[in-house]
């Protein structure tokens, strides 16, 4: 656990948190923006904890898959090719006609263009929607979704984070729980946080087999934006839930130098990977 | 001639060890991956001590294998192997982490390896392995002692009031010996399954606990001929039949031992004064049997402190080895002796009650036989219930 070697586990935990794929970015002869993302669903072994190797499959070469950011109102066009051994698909939260909505299976092979307006702006999420669900969910097959709005939102460190588990033994209970996909990635090596900065964390749940997940901020309170909707009631706390697929934002400033801890406020979760650390400076 | 007579067992061994090497070299064309990574992690002990945990792990499967992560009680644990985490094949290791657990509670341990495959321990009840001090040498054996010697020389001292019998009762005290017999058979025969079982499957613990059976039985059985074609003797005299019945039950007594000892080591019973009373109950029978082929002879003393250490002894070794160096494979191998050296023993009195009754032209299952043989099958279970734990 207290191990300070930067592992390829927690190497794609850390990139994972800071890094967004805006696409490749034209403008339509109507001014709007079009925004073009490769997408390669691809069967890989993903290393969850130190050491410990899962089969995963996954968007991308990582779990969570990449996180894909535009802003409302942009064309998107996601290239899906399925480089995997199953049939997949990507089912996109958010507002988009049915026929995008990513029911069909991609067979092994073969590729598929989705194609939508960005709407509404908020935390969207998006995952494989082929069946078995619970298999193709669990296995790897998720990410976060950003649709910034029109009016950018205060510039702040930001930080994306996907909450999951991974089932070992496949006895329908997961072994290990982490942010991002590496058990205990921020404990070892902290978030660091400059004093008094804005922080703003895209927060989803894509737990397999739980029914909830937590974040829970030590010595601090943050401003919490369900789905991410400055007009959905907003709530002030330390703690909040989200069932699977529910996600937000959370906004926080640090005015304490020191070390913040964060983890599920479900123990058995925390001590199963679900645990780190910010860093304030 | 020689030369070619050589040549005929050369040959085919030639052959063998061209294909073999051909299918090591080249695979036997059915050549796929495993579907899932084939690693077997035995955790073959566990002992608790002042500061947590320390497992002694085996790797009994085909690969190598390293140990990558350790939970406790669902909670993700700093841990250490030694001598390293990566166990080729038949490695041995020490796993050590450092655990604050809680005296009495369970404790699951699960050892992750490399490829996400689980092995899980348990500690049923947590409490200090017993370390191999005088004082816990003198308790254990203590425990034996109150277990093993003290019941049978109990009911060996039955010996002058079963003396008056007539022929016939003593064959009925001999068909009784048969029934208490039968049952420590099929008993010693269960608990080699049990222990067998727990042992890394590689061994093969069933298999070893019917080997050491099978052979413990046609061996004395063999070695009895053998004497008896060397002496001109017929069979066995009455203390050589009761010396091999003391070594038998003394064999199951060692089984038994080994139980109480590994459960008291492993916190999952403690010594209460019922389990001695059921016990010393359970077990006196047994010396009755042993007194039973006795009966027509006039026996020393010194020949009953004898036949009472030999069957009751091994009961003091039996909780000595289980509680501190238990290991199931030893355990498996020495009830499959136990169960065959006892089967041994049955087969002789039976003979000996057939050739009796055949001599003077009676049944041998007569009703006062076959009530002893029942008595004895229901005494050994009734006085099981006190020591079932
Ligand atoms: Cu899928």
């Amino acid at each position: 656990m207290s191990d300070l070697t930067k592992t390829t586990g927690y190497k794609m935990a850390e990139r994972l948190l800071t890094e967004f794929d805006y696409g490749k970015v034209t403008k339509l002869a109507n001014g709007q923006i079009l925004r073009e993302y490769e997408v390669v669903a691809i069967d890989k072994e993903i290393e969850i904890a130190k050491g410990i190797k899962f089969p995963g499959w996954t968007y991308n070469g990582s779990i969570p898959g990449p996180s894909f950011r535009c802003t409302e109102g942009d064309l998107l066009r996601f290239h899906f090719i399925n480089k995997g051994s199953h049939p997949h698909s990507i089912h996109f939260h958010g507002i988009h006609p049915p026929e995008m909505d990513g029911l069909t299976s991609i067979y092994p092979g073969q590729n598929f263009t989705y194609e939508f307006e960005a709407k509404p702006y908020g935390l969207q999420i998006y995952h494989c929607h082929v069946l078995p669900l619970a298999r193709h969910i669990h296995k790897g097959l998720y990410g976060n979704f950003i649709i910034d709005p029109k009016k950018p939102r205060e510039p702040a460190l930001e930080l994306n984070m996907v909450m999951n588990g991974f089932d070992l033994d496949l006895d329908g209970e997961n072994e290990f729980y982490t942010v991002n996909g590496y058990a205990f990635a921020f404990m070892n090596h902290p978030i660091k946080i400059k004093k008094d900065q804005l922080v703003r964390i895209y927060l989803s749940n894509l737990t397999e087999f739980d029914l909830l997940n937590s974040f829970h901020l030590h010595a601090n309170y943050f401003t919490y934006y369900p789905t991410g909707r400055n007009d959905n009631p907003s709530q002030f706390t330390d703690t909040i839930m989200q069932c699977q697929g529910e996600r937000g934002i959370i906004e926080v400033r640090f005015s304490y130098k020191g070390i913040y801890m964060f983890h599920a406020h479900v123990s058995e979760f925390a001590e199963l990977g679900w645990m780190g650390f910010f860093e304030v400076e | 001639m020689k030369g070619k007579w050589l040549i005929t067992v050369l040959i085919p061994l030639v052959l063998l060890i061209g294909v073999l090497g051909w299918v090591l070299k080249n695979g036997a064309g059915v050549e796929k991956d495993p579907a899932a990574p084939i690693e077997v992690l035995n955790i073959e002990r566990i002992k608790v001590t002042k500061i947590g945990f320390e497992l002694f792990v085996s790797n009994t499967g085909p690969e190598p294998l390293t140990i990558s992560q350790v939970m406790v009680n669902d909670s993700v644990w700093n841990f250490n192997v030694a001598p390293q985490a990566k166990l080729e094949r038949f490695d041995e290791g020490k796993v050590t982490i450092s655990y604050p657990w809680v005296e009495g509670d369970p404790h699951t341990i699960k050892l992750i390896t490399e490829n996400g495959i689980i092995s899980e321990g348990e500690v049923a009840a947590a409490t200090l392995t017993p370390e191999v001090t005088w004082s816990n040498f003198l308790n254990y054996g203590l425990i034996g002692f109150y277990v093993g010697i003290v019941p049978i020389t109990l009911g060996l001292l039955w010996y002058p009031f079963m003396k008056r019998f007539s022929r016939k009762s003593i064959n009925g005290i001999l068909a009784l010996t048969v029934g208490l017999l039968l049952f420590l058979f099929v008993g010693t025969l269960a608990d080699g399954f049990e222990i067998g079982a727990e042992a890394p499957s590689v061994f093969q613990g069933n298999m070893v606990v019917i080997i050491a059976a099978s052979l413990t039985f046609l061996l004395l059985i063999g070695f009895d001929q053998y004497q008896q074609r060397k002496q001109e003797k017929k069979g066995y005299s009455p203390f050589g039949l009761a010396l091999l019945m003391a070594a038998g039950i003394g064999l199951h007594n060692f089984g038994e031992g080994l139980a109480i000892g590994s459960s008291f080591a492993l916190g999952e019973a403690a010594l209460g004064t019922f389990l001695i009373i059921g016990f010393t109950l359970h077990n006196i029978t047994e010396g009755i049997g042993i007194a039973a082929p006795l009966l027509k002879t006039t026996p020393r003393y010194r020949d009953f402190l004898l036949l009472g250490v030999i069957a009751g002894a091994p009961a003091i070794a039996g909780t000595w080895v289980g509680g501190f160096i238990f290991s199931p494979i030893w355990g498996a191998l020495f009830l499959g002796i136990g169960a065959g050296a006892i089967l041994q023993v049955i087969y002789v009195i039976t003979k000996i009650l057939i050739e009796d009754h055949r001599k003077h032209n009676e049944a041998s299952v007569s009703w006062l036989n076959l009530s002893g043989f029942a008595i004895g099958l229901l005494i050994m279970y009734f006085t099981a219930f006190f020591v079932k734990f």
